[in-house]
């Protein structure tokens, strides 16, 4: 199956758009929710810099971030001739749109031209019953990769014991110390349980949830809204600078855990959270969104 | 609003105060982690004709592409501060640097050293780098692209009404302790539940 072409413009889209849900809370945010000058000049700048960057195809961010790719294949696909494909695709996309060389060879401090490198882009593939192929991109900021947090309950500092009391502490926690550095307003990607990969890429899915879904469990969903009203009365704001709206939106999963372990992983994404769906149906009908 | 011309005097910090928005005309360099640490442990490499003095330093890694031999920027916007923080104090001292323009705001040290040293750290949005990119009138040249590549390079900018807000100014003003202080209050309470 050839599929170079269309990640190419998935990468395109993914670079240059926002999704609609990230947008419409942007401009909400900016149309009912802030009270000083600074923010919502901020929020200003934030919206005409994403119609900006729609309109004239242009990358939102100048750090157009590591990718993700979360691939779900067909029986009978061959996994190895997907990521192929797609790392054929993220070298000409590199050159194309262009994507800002982002991929560094750790040890000797070598920047590749295009994007290419040990684990980079990073792949989390997995077959499913369905015939469609579907290819999810998240674009991941590295200023905001940084702010993220990884905690071990119980945490005597926090006074955080290992149940959703505690988690909520650790969510408070990693957004304070993040202050301005992960470009907010950001949204939560977060998911407890162990071992430490594995909370780690359940963390990463988390942000492929539009912001307006809902959480499969119940309390969950409820405390996904309550985190994020608690975490807005913070102050920190846009940019950092002070206002109301610090975080976009909060989603969660957990996972079953080893006895001994209780990880809390924070996955932190700036407000221009790049992501976006490809899916190829049997018959080679493609749609993006 | 404010319009400033580089190179930036003395009195052109003094005047400004945290919350002032600015209008940013001239000349711009941007260095990061890797610049920084070259530029202080060899003086001697900055590019003949460069002079710091009354300088603005973006903390800032461009995307780039070039248009018939010419440079081009595509998007701009600030990385994160803090991480120049180990270098930022001795900079602004060593060279003579009269303004930083980054995001999230800079530790105690390099507060100091704007205070002593008679300088403004400003902030840019980040993220919104197409829009700032507009601001950029040409590449005039381009430092250590072999050595940094891209992102880590000196790129010296002109830019025309590059805006930014003042939110560490020479007086010992931050809004970014302000914000730590105000939402650290908040953040005791909602911890303490």
């Amino acid at each position: 199956m050839e599929i170079t072409k269309h990640i190419i413009e998935l990468y395109k889209k993914v670079a240059t758009t926002l999704p609609s849900d990230v947008k419409a809370a942007l401009s909400k945010a900016y149309e009912n929710k802030e009270e000083s000058t600074t923010a919502i000049n901020t929020l200003s700048a934030i919206n005409k810099n994403i119609e900006l960057a729609e309109n004239e195809s242009k990358a939102i961010c100048q750090d157009t971030g590591t990718p993700y790719f979360f691939v779900k294949y067909p029986i009978a696909l061959s996994q190895l001739e997907v990521k192929k494909q797609i790392i054929e695709a993220t070298k000409i996309a590199s050159k194309e749109i262009p994507l800002r060389p982002n991929s560094v060879e750790t040890l000797r401090g070598k920047t590749e031209s295009d994007n290419v490198g040990v684990g980079i882009p990073v792949f989390y593939l997995e077959e499913w019953e369905k015939h469609d192929l579907q290819i999810q991109l998240i674009l991941k900021g590295g200023g905001s990769e940084n702010m993220g947090r990884t905690y071990s309950l119980p945490d005597t500092t926090l006074g955080a014991g290992r149940d959703i009391h505690g988690v909520r502490k650790c969510i408070i926690d990693a957004v304070f110390q993040a202050q301005g550095k992960a470009c907010p307003p950001g949204i939560l990607g977060i998911a407890v349980g162990s071992p430490k990969d594995a909370v780690a890429r359940l963390a990463k899915e988390q942000l492929l949830r539009k912001l307006d879904d809902r959480n499969p469990v119940r309390e969950l969903d409820r405390f996904e809204k309550d985190i994020t009203a608690e975490l807005n009365t913070l102050g920190i704001g846009p940019a950092g600078l002070g206002g109301k709206t610090t975080i976009l939106g909060a989603k969660i999963a957990f996972m079953h855990r080893h006895p001994a372990c209780y990880f809390v992983e924070i996955a932190y994404s700036c407000w221009a959270t790049r992501r976006g769906t490809l899916t190829i149906n049997e018959v080679g009908e493609v749609v993006y969104d | 609003m404010i319009k400033l011309t580089t190179p930036l005097h003395k009195d052109d910090i003094n005047n400004l105060k945290v919350g002032d928005s600015v209008l940013l005309s001239g000349t711009i360099f941007t260095a990061r982690d890797a610049v920084h640490k070259y530029l202080l442990e060899n003086p001697q490499e900055l590019p003949k004709g460069i002079d710091l003095t009354g300088a603005v330093i973006f903390h800032a890694g461009p995307n780039a592409k070039k248009v018939n031999d010419k440079w081009v920027i595509t998007a701009i916007g600030p990385t994160t501060s803090a991480r120049m923080s180990a270098y930022e104090p001795d900079f602004i001292k060593r060279f003579g640097v009269r303004a930083i323009i980054g995001k999230g705001g800079m530790d105690k040290n390099t507060k100091e050293s704007l205070k002593n040293n008679g300088a403004a750290y400003f902030s840019a949005i980040g993220g919104a780098a197409a829009l700032l990119a507009q601001s950029v009138v040409q590449v005039k040249n381009v430092f250590f692209l072999e050595r940094f590549a891209m992102t880590e390079a000196m790129w010296e900018l002109e830019v025309k009404d590059f805006p930014v807000i003042v939110t560490m100014d020479r007086h010992g003003k931050s809004v970014h302790d302000d914000v730590k202080k105000k939402s650290g209050k908040e953040y005791e309470r909602l911890i303490g539940e």
